[in-house]
């Protein structure tokens, strides 16, 4: 075998490094060291961002075509990893109180675990490879939910997540065995994309394997929906997120979600591409709009801030499908943008949720009351947060909701102009339900419920990178362009099968 | 003798649908758990089924249903954990007891 094909999976080699570094110095340094762990593992894993970002990906397929780390896969972990990054900073202080502190490494262990499935997913093209790092992404995050063995919420939490994740699972593997049926015995996405070809061509059994593609299809998003909470889908969400640890709950809401819809991307554009008008478009619309809407008709009546967020990060959800709507390489760039646009606008409001809740214990909306005359620079980063979700012009949440409906209307068809202005219209409704919260902080007459503190400095410095991340993604072209060019260059054999070519 | 493939499909399919049957309306924790394993069962013959019928020159439906069949382990030691931690706190294994989180 040549080993020297594991020199194309950098990142999974780093992050695995990482994994194992931190699963020694747990296991083997003693009390004392326990303390270094939060430290060390956010030096570690800052200097791996660093190292995936600069060091150059590999266009090869390696592993016989089943493993490809290519511009844009890189550019997705990159984005990942600063998310990753944000929430490690977020969750030291958390790590260290008693919920967290009794088995911290694990903690840390299994965020590994479950971004290194994420990495699996990303740069996989082949099914197998493709469940393997599904798995291991799911299974340890249902672990990490179930961490505070003490608390009520979260056991029950985890139990409802493990039991619609293996349901999901098991979906998506039937739907993938009817693929495997019409794909000419092999799981590759090149040879699955090349059979749906032949058939939507209408070569020899055109007419008697179409019903099986539009099944295999179902089956395959309803699998992968679960995973990113589309609607009819979405029913763990609520309780998951509220039930997890927050730290968990906004590494959940933002990375997991990346990954999934990232992978969902190339899936649905690579292998079933030719299918697109035929099967899968009317499927996906109608998808999303039922995820936008109803995901922001449940946000407005939630008076829990993590129940609040989770039905916010539905309707964010049905956004980023539209991406997938697009299928070309705009809506992939528009994606990739609206992820990492997405990732700072979250984690900047998870972020304040976090520290409130480490300090005082309180989550509900109710709470927040009058909290800009006690915590005046939380308030304020919850507000950029909030209008940056919504998408109120200067901050970066417009632009990515701009680019994304371009990249949706740019094919011209009528059907997507009415999509888009459904989506429009539920801008508003979520505008309602964001502003909720800024009302509470700053006009609400109320007296304060939060005491006047000051937040650790670890919750401190991720605020600021979030805080940078929404003023600043927006007017600074580069970060577009950093997605734009991790999509156009080279991607080949993603951009083959692309709708419309990038010019 | 020779049967026709659909003589494996239909229990497969069946199967299946015993499976999402029984995960919706049972209310234990360890009953969904064998639905949920029933789809994955299903799922793994459908694959080896396909396979054999259909692609009997090569061995990747084989091969894929060992790695699922490992991976359906995983989950089921993962979840039997989980529901073993949630039955200290509820004191049984019935799904509606954990109604804590609602709406």
């Amino acid at each position: 075998m040549d080993y020297s094909q594991f020199g194309a999976m950098v990142p999974e080699l780093i992050i695995l490094g990482i994994f194992l570094v931190i699963f020694l110095f747990d296991t083997f340094g003693g009390d004392s060291c326990k303390k270094l762990l939060s430290p060390l593992t956010v030096v570690l894993f800052t200097l791996a961002t660093v190292a995936i970002w600069v060091v150059p990906s590999c266009n090869e397929m390696v592993f016989g075509g089943m493993y490809v780390n290519s511009t844009a896969c890189n550019a997705i972990k990159c984005i990942l990893n600063v998310g990753v990054l944000v929430v490690l900073l977020q969750s030291m202080k958390w790590a260290d109180s008693d919920e967290g502190f009794i088995r911290k490494g694990e903690f840390y262990e299994l965020l590994m675990v479950t971004l290194f499935g994420m990495y699996l997913m990303i740069s996989s093209r082949h099914f197998l490879l493709f469940i393997i790092g599904l798995e291991s992404a799911s299974l340890p995050m249902a672990a990490l939910i179930a961490y505070n063995k003490k608390r009520h919420e979260s056991a029950e939490a985890a139990v409802k997540y493990i039991l619609t994740a293996v349901f999901s699972s098991g979906i998506l593997l039937m739907g993938l065995s009817f693929v495997y049926a019409f794909s000419g015995g092999s799981l590759y996405f090149s040879d699955i994309a090349a059979s749906v070809n032949t058939y939507v061509a209408g070569t020899e059994g055109a007419t008697q394997f179409n019903g099986l593609l539009v099944v295999a299809l179902a089956f395959v998003i309803a699998g992968l929906g679960f995973k990113l909470s589309l609607v009819p889908f979405h029913l763990w969400t609520a309780d998951v997120y509220q039930g997890a640890p927050t730290a968990i709950t906004s590494y959940l809401s933002v990375v997991s979600k990346g990954a999934a819809a990232f992978a969902f991307f190339v899936i649905f554009v690579q292998c079933f591409g030719a299918a697109y008008p035929e099967a899968w478009e009317w499927m996906m619309y109608g998808l999303i709009i039922l995820t936008i809407t109803v995901g922001n008709l449940f946000a407005i009546r939630q008076k829990n801030m993590k129940r609040f967020m989770a039905f916010s990060s539905i309707s964010q959800a049905g956004y980023l499908m539209l991406g997938v709507m697009a299928a070309d390489s705009l809506g992939l760039a528009s994606m990739l943008f609206y992820i990492f646009v997405y990732v700072v606008s979250n984690l900047g409001a998870f972020g304040v949720i976090s520290s409130i809740e480490n300090k005082t214990g309180k989550v509900g909306m109710d709470d927040y009351n009058g909290l800009q005359k006690t915590n005046p620079w939380l308030a304020f980063i919850m507000t950029l947060a909030m209008f940056s979700l919504a998408g109120i012009p200067p901050f970066a949440g417009f632009f990515s909701k701009f680019l994304i409906f371009t990249s949706v209307t740019g094919t011209g068809s009528v059907a997507l102009y009415i999509l888009v202005l459904v989506a429009l219209i539920n801008t508003i409704v979520s505008l309602y339900y964001y502003l909720l919260v800024v009302k509470a902080m700053w006009i609400s007459p109320e007296e304060p419920v939060i005491e006047r503190y000051q937040s650790a400095l670890s919750e401190r410095a991720a605020l600021w990178l979030c805080t940078a991340g929404i003023v600043f993604f927006g007017l600074v072209p580069y970060i577009y362009q950093y997605c734009v060019n991790a999509v156009g260059d080279a991607d080949g054999f993603l951009a083959q099968f692309m709708r419309l070519p990038l010019n | 003798m020779d049967l026709s493939i659909l003589w494996y499909l239909i229990p497969s399919v069946l199967m299946f649908a015993c499976g999402v049957y029984g995960f919706i309306t049972r209310k234990n924790m360890i009953a969904m758990l064998i639905s949920i394993e029933l789809i994955l069962n299903s799922s793994d013959l459908n694959f080896v089924i396909f396979n054999r019928y259909l692609f009997p020159g090569s061995m990747e439906g084989m091969v894929f249903t060992l790695f699922a069949v490992a991976i359906a382990a995983a989950e089921t030691a993962v979840a039997i954990a989980i529901i073993i931690n949630i039955f200290r706190k509820i004191g049984n294994t019935d799904i509606s007891e954990a109604k804590k989180m609602k709406y």
